[in-house]
């Protein structure tokens, strides 16, 4: 942790707190409610520590110039974010395999309570997700923020981009209806013809060289467990990086200088 | 960027870095805003579009459509692009293993110090060329259809074979138009032009006992016909029989 002395954050004029009157009753039961929930946070921050790293996570400034293309990252997260929600509740009812993976798609879309929503929402945001990843990547590539000292982050920043895509990819099956068996046939295939290890990794996906019923929990463990974990280990990262570079000023924004040392203070 | 370079982008962002506005709560303002639309537009279109479930998967055969996600079509419309067969591993894996390197890279090769797209002339026309490049091969993919329906008059040949040949051209047809071979092949008008390769005179090139054996065991990407002729010999046979009898010849 970079011990950083920080500014008092700039709180805008309708939210600063009223000084209180010297008359005021100091014990209502709200007093006792703010003081009862500001002794909890102390006590567990003085048993975990971790208000500096939310200082330095909240109160650091982005520099002048910042506008709405900034948000896409934290857009791109949102959309992940939607995406592991919706796919908890999925997998309560979900079923991985071959026999019954169809009926329990479809028991989701006809019967469970909200549950064709939650489904459209997940595969919904699947498209989403990947319109703003791209996104993200083109405000980084045209503003040049993958120089330096961000090189690293652009590294994370295209394996998320690939462990996204392979997310798609695996879910694409699930449904197990005739568009998701067959595209994925395909789809698997075409791994297949890539030099060396193709011929392994089609393997590796299907389970054996035949499309069979493993192939499907397969697809399923990958999807749910091995690649979120990775995107979410690796969204950490990308973030810890974000927040210790600072984000990039947009390119044509030049540095003013302090004023004060040129003109002489009076 | 060489030693100096990088100190002076240090100095100027760090200057730039303070004027800004903190984090909190300006940024999170915004990014709390651009979060609404993202997860209120997931919601719009769940409520509208819904999440449509199709047939049951079936090995055997169908009327599918093997079509990946719209975010896939660039990839699979680069196998229509690129058609000979010995460059198919080129566009399904080649030029994608290239591009992702390409990418991964990118911060190592490009290390100007400038910063301002109009004055990185190559990497924005690139950049920018990448992005049309990609729209208009989702564009295709999107307008390429999957047609289920083959319009084709049995041949003359096929005729004079008599009344059973005929028969079994129409119901092969059938399962070819099915079982979706169109979505990669072009039979006479019927089809997409691509990945795989035109079918009007198979028969012609290709023996009977050959056209069987590559619907079991075929060349990447397409897929295996094993099961159909397991579970159900007879349209596999007819499948066979049509594939066999084109010849090429109806064409005027
Ligand atoms: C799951 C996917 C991703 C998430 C959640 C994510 C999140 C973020 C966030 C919140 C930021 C802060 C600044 C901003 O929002 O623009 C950021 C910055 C950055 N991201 Fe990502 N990102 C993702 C994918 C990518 C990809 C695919 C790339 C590029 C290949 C990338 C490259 C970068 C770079 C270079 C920065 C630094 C930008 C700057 O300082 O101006 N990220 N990311």
């Amino acid at each position: 942790m970079p011990k950083l002395k920080l500014p008092a954050p700039p709180v805008p004029p309708a939210f600063k707190p009223k000084p209180r009157r010297p008359d005021e009753h100091q014990h209502t039961a709200i007093d006792h409610a703010k003081e009862g929930g500001i002794g909890a946070i102390g006590w567990v921050d003085e048993r975990m520590g971790a208000s500096g790293f939310g200082r330095w996570l909240m109160f650091r400034k982005v520099p002048k110039g910042t506008n709405w293309f900034y948000t896409l990252g934290s857009a791109t997260m949102f959309a992940f974010l939607n995406q592991a929600i919706t796919g908890v509740f999925l997998a309560m009812y979900y079923d991985p395999n071959a026999i019954n993976a169809y009926e329990s798609v479809r028991y989701i879309s006809n019967e469970a309570f909200l549950g064709e929503f939650v489904r459209g929402m997940h595969k919904w945001g699947s498209s989403v997700m990947v319109i703003l990843i791209f996104l993200h990547m083109a405000r980084t590539f045209f503003f040049g923020a993958y120089k330096y000292p961000r090189e690293l982050n652009w590294v994370i920043g295209v394996a998320l981009l690939i462990l996204t895509m392979a997310m798609s990819f695996t879910g694409y099956l699930l449904p197990f209806d005739q568009r998701s068996y067959w595209a994925t046939v395909v789809g698997v295939n075409i791994n297949g013809t890539g030099p060396l290890v193709g011929p392994y990794l089609s393997d590796f996906l299907r389970a054996g060289p035949d499309f069979t019923a493993t192939t499907l929990s397969r697809f399923y463990a990958i999807h749910m467990m091995l690649i979120p974990g990775a995107i979410a280990a690796l969204i950490g990262a990308h973030l810890y990086l974000v927040t210790k570079h600072g984000t990039t000023a947009p390119p044509w924004m030049k540095a003013e200088t302090d004023p004060d040392l040129r003109t002489e203070k009076e | 960027m060489n030693h100096r370079q990088k100190e002076e982008y240090l100095r100027e962002y760090s200057i730039l870095k303070n004027q800004g506005k903190p984090f909190w709560p300006y940024a999170v303002a915004k990014d709390g805003a651009m979060a609404a639309v993202v997860i209120g537009s997931i919601i719009l279109m769940s409520i509208v579009l819904g999440a449509e479930l199709g047939p049951k998967a079936d090995g055997t055969t169908t009327t599918y459509v093997p079509r990946p996600e719209w975010y896939f079509f660039f990839l699979f419309e680069l196998l229509r692009i690129i058609k000979p067969p010995e460059l198919v591993p080129l566009a399904t894996i080649g030029i994608p293993t290239i591009c992702m390197i390409l990418l991964f890279l990118l911060p190592f090769y490009d290390r100007g110090p400038e910063r301002r797209p109009e004055k990185r002339p190559i990497a924005t026309t690139a950049g920018i060329f990448t992005i049309v490049a990609m729209g208009y091969l989702t564009y295709l993919g999107a307008a390429a259809g999957s047609p289920n329906e083959i319009e084709m008059e049995p041949p003359p040949s096929v005729v004079a074979q008599g009344e059973q040949m005929v028969e079994q051209f129409e119901s092969g047809k059938q399962v070819v138009a099915q079982a979706g071979c169109l979505a990669c092949h072009k039979i006479g008008e019927n089809g997409n032009d691509g990945p795989g390769p035109h079918l009007d005179d198979i028969g012609a090139r290709v023996g009977r006992d050959a056209i069987a054996r590559t619907m079991v065991n075929p060349t990447a990407p397409m897929p295996s016909y094993a099961q159909l002729q397991e579970e159900n010999p007879e349209r596999f046979n007819n499948l066979v029989a049509f594939l066999s009898q084109l010849k090429g010849e109806e064409e005027e």
